[in-house]
């Protein structure tokens, strides 16, 4: 009888002691994760809005709760990191941003459903609650500023320029980089130089490639920055971050025909009967016939360019007319031809589109339109060109890939000589856009509102795309460092949202 | 047949532990502290484990009371991504009543109320698999009137009608990503109450000699049919293409037929072994279908494919002074899950159970019944294969770790 009494209280005794139900190896346990020869106590996120966690042409808290460096962050914290990443959290999911009560920036979209049943993107209404002038001061681990390029980043007082900085700007003459060295992190990521190309790119090339001018404060916004600037610019912020032996990784410049935004509207948007297609050609006939060989006769046009400017549609779908700012301008000489102005101007820069042009997400609501409602005769695309911002031509296209080639060899070069981690970013959108890349749910792509990886501006990710970033950022760190940082599920991290308003 | 016995205990100790979907054997403290044994065993718990025994009864009247207190612990982790979550279920609280009386020396009567099948588990909001399961209650009443009658001193027979009354609350997310536009995850709870049913049970006791008892009992299927239970859909984005609104939904949840088979044997005077087979047909729950009645909201399938699974039941009784009896068992319990459907609303995968108990004569009429049970369930890599999002198998997988500790307490009046 002792020994039931004993047995008995010892197994009492096993289950109450044994109450929590422990795993041989917990996740949970100092250790199971390893962070390899980085430290991770004090994570610095860098970069423009992609750092951010900017979606859907907006910055809103849920947004930036899956920006690529917070989803990192959590899996930091995994492997003995920091718990907490602070971040310069917008005040609501609207979106828009104001400054003293005006709104600057608009609402972000959503996915709505219109009265036909087709879904699209629509700004989101409402009275968005982030004001500049309330926001708290930085900073903070998320030191991603939408709208920055490189040079920005250095630039003291840039707060001035940019609201989203001077939302968290520590002071009227700090800039991003200072802010970010302040912290002394003890980690860093350093994603900057896509809008270096991207604002050129998505104005359809309306900018100027700056290359050659090696001073930024005389750039347009849509401008290229010169690649000598860049690396220039970028080699400082390495340092300045790397300063008193923080690791980091950099991430490189993704092909801008990789992104919705360029890959959305087909070129052949124009559907025109054969009748109509007859009538316009007759109306280009004069053009096609007389003027073109006339200016390649008088030396002022190449034959080569008479061919590219040649108008003819056909029945089915069509190329539309567009103006290209790297054609020579004949507006002057049509004029002293004797051809009215109006036509001249219209004719000056002409071209019809072909395969080697992309058309902007936001050329849709102006193709195929009435440039004046009050004249049938001035559809756009066929009657009157599309304008050279809503067209990237191969040109263009050119100089931004030779620019951001030149970056990436920059990031690649310094991050080798460093030590330091390099995310190839371009491939890896690349394999979005090109097969996809498959998840437990199925296959990330870059189509537009329903491939997963981009948000409803067409050029930012979706939090499943920020996780994929977050991830091959992580593969990189563990590869470098030999850390064993877990990655995250893709499939857990949502993509669109719909909402009608 | 002390020595073999042991031996036997010990082969099974050894081999794969397995414990059963949502059944829950707490249905008595003296048969549990002896390994949920009953089925040869004539005692107040008879109405539940076997009718027939109700006639051997030596009291003229016996009622016995208890309840347990379940703690369950779930841990769940998965080494690839580092989620890790554990529930914090609330204790469960299992109750039992039985009532017999011995009309005549050939006829009893009895009537039970009784909990076998039940189940609470709470994992924390939005966890990993939160698409599958957030928290679910499940709890089903047996009431069974009971008669027995007693052919001779070898054979006897009982059983009776069982009309349950059943309830369920579940709540899960409606998918691994869908929120509102502020992030709140969008998720639906089905609340169905008042759900009643009606079965049977059977039992048959043989006693070839003295000392030895062979019994077999068979409880039948009840299938819970849940009529326009209430579906509440939160934080749906105003979408048309999120068309989730408020509704009624049917369902049915099936509560397996067990067959039970065992026998006892009274040694030395004071001892009694007593094992038990339990074979519980799991293979009606096929799967889990939820029929809203809003064409627009899609309904939710759910397969669950489990099979029939075993339970093999060993105990021990000593009556030890005229004051104290003493318990102890053992049992094995197999999991009716199948590869790949293995769903975190119910976390079962192959149990080692350990019991103990005592019963304190208080009297002649009074007895106190004390018990314990402890179930370690190994640690399991295991996934749930058939939750689809656009139509693609995508697995929820990771390692799970149960246990549960379930003291109980009863009293026993008799006459």
């Amino acid at each position: 009888m002792k020994n039931i009494l004993k047995t008995t209280l010892a197994l009492l005794a096993v289950g109450l002691v044994s109450c929590e139900a422990d795993f041989d190896n917990p996740v949970t346990d100092a250790g199971f994760y390893t962070s390899g020869t980085a430290d991770f106590s004090n994570y610095v996120a860098v970069g423009n809005s992609l750092t951010a966690g900017y979606a859907d042409g907006a910055l809103y808290i849920t947004g930036q709760e899956n920006s690529y460096p917070n989803i990192m962050a959590q899996q930091f914290a995994k492997a003995g990191g920091s718990e907490t990443f602070t971040q310069p959290l917008v005040d609501d999911n609207l979106g828009g941003l104001k400054v003293n009560g005006q709104v600057v920036f608009p609402n972000r979209f959503v996915l709505s459903v219109d009265a036909m049943g087709n879904p699209g993107p629509v700004r989101l209404e409402g009275d968005p609650q982030t004001d500049v002038t309330t926001s708290a001061a930085g900073p903070f681990n998320n030191m991603g500023v939408p709208g920055a390029k490189s040079f920005h980043l250095n630039a003291p007082g840039y707060g001035a320029a940019n609201p989203w900085f001077g939302r968290f700007q520590t002071s009227a003459s700090a800039s991003v980089l200072e802010d970010a060295t302040s912290l002394n992190p003890t980690f860093f990521s350093l994603w900057i130089g896509n809008n270096d190309i991207l604002s050129y790119a998505t104005s359809g090339g309306a900018g100027v490639d700056q290359t050659g001018n090696l001073d930024p404060t005389t750039y347009g916004d849509n401008d290229i920055t010169d690649p000598n600037v860049f690396a220039s610019v970028y080699s400082a912020q390495v340092s300045a971050l790397a300063q008193g032996g923080a690791k980091g990784v950099l991430v490189n410049i993704p092909d801008v025909t990789s992104i919705p935004y360029f890959t959305t509207v087909p070129v052949q948007s124009i559907p025109l009967d054969a009748a109509t297609a007859a009538g316009v050609n007759a109306q280009f006939a004069l053009y096609n016939n007389q003027a073109l060989p006339g200016l390649v006769a008088a030396g002022i046009i190449t034959q080569e360019e008479a061919n590219l400017r040649m108008v003819n549609f056909s029945p089915g779908a069509n190329f539309p007319i567009i103006t290209d700012d790297d054609l020579t301008d004949v507006t002057q000489i049509l004029i002293a031809q004797g051809i009215p102005a109006q036509t001249a101007a219209l004719l000056g820069q002409l071209r019809q589109a072909n395969n080697d042009d992309l058309v902007v997400l936001v050329a849709s609501s102006v193709l195929g339109t009435l440039a004046d409602p009050s004249n049938p005769q001035s559809v756009i695309g066929v009657a009157v060109p599309l304008s050279d911002q809503f067209v990237l031509t191969a040109t263009e296209q050119a100089r931004v890939a030779t620019a951001s080639a030149a970056y990436n060899t920059a990031i690649r070069g310094l991050a080798d000589a460093n030590g330091l981690a390099f995310v190839d970013a371009r491939s890896a959108l690349a394999r979005v856009a090109d097969t996809g890349v498959s998840f437990d749910g199925g296959l990330l792509t870059d189509t537009f509102a329903t491939g997963g990886a981009f948000s409803l501006d067409g050029v930012h990710p979706t939090p499943r795309g920020y996780a994929y970033t977050a991830n091959l950022i992580i593969d990189a760190i563990n590869n470098t460092y030999e850390a064993t940082i877990p990655k995250v599920n893709i499939g857990a991290y949502g993509t669109v949202t719909a909402t009608n308003n | 047949m002390k020595k073999s016995l042991l031996l036997a205990v010990l082969i099974l100790a050894t081999a794969v532990t397995y414990a059963g979907g949502y059944r829950v054997s707490l249905q008595g403290n003296k048969s549990l502290a002896m390994g949920h044994t009953g089925v040869a065993v004539v005692s107040s718990e008879s109405v539940f484990f076997n009718p027939a025994g109700l006639v051997y009864m030596e009291d003229k009247f016996s009622v016995s009371v208890g309840g347990f207190g379940v703690f369950s612990n779930v841990s769940y982790q998965n080494e690839r991504t580092g989620d890790f979550a554990e529930t914090d279920s609330p204790v469960g609280t299992p109750l039992y009543a039985y009532l017999s009386y011995k009309a005549n020396d050939w006829l009893a009567f009895g009537l039970g109320v009784y909990t076998p099948y039940g189940s609470t588990v709470e994992y924390e909001d939005d966890w990993a698999g939160s698409h599958l399961v957030n928290n679910i209650d499940l709890a089903a009443i047996y009431i069974q009137p009971t008669v027995s009658l007693k052919f001779n001193e070898y054979l006897s027979v009982g059983g009776g009608p069982i009309y349950v009354t059943g309830s369920v609350n579940f709540n899960r997310n409606l998918n691994r990503t869908l929120t509102d536009l502020d992030g709140n995850r969008s998720e639906v709870t089905i609340d169905a109450s008042g759900v009643n049913s009606w079965g049977w049970v059977a039992g048959l006791m043989f006693n070839p000699t003295e000392d030895l008892s062979i019994g077999f009992n068979y409880r039948s299927e009840i299938i819970l049919e849940a009529e326009d239970g209430e579906a509440d859909f939160e934080n749906i984005p105003n979408s048309p293409l999120t068309p989730f609104s408020d509704t009624t939904f049917d369902a049915e949840l099936p509560l397996p037929a067990e067959l039970t088979v065992g026998l006892s044997y009274e040694f030395c005077d004071k001892w009694l072994f007593a094992f038990d087979f339990n074979r519980t047909f799991w293979d009606v729950y096929n799967s889990l279908d939820i029929d809203f009645a809003n064409a627009a909201v899609p309904d939710s399938q759910n397969p669950r494919n489990y099979k029939n699974s075993s339970i093999y039941r060993f105990g021990l009784q000593y009556e030890a002074t005229k004051m104290f009896t003493l318990r102890a068992g053992y049992y094995f319990d197999e999991s009716p899950v199948q590869a790949g459907y293995f769903a975190p609303e119910t976390p079962r995968n192959d149990s080692n159970n350990f019991t103990g108990g005592l019963t304190v004569n208080v009297g002649n009429h009074f007895q106190i019944d004390a018990s314990f049970l402890y179930s370690r369930f190994k640690e399991v890599d295991a996934s749930y294969n058939f939750y689809q999002e656009n139509g693609v198998n995508v697995p929820f997988r990771g390692t799970y770790k149960s246990n549960a500790f379930s003291p109980g307490l009863g009293i026993t009046y008799k006459m």
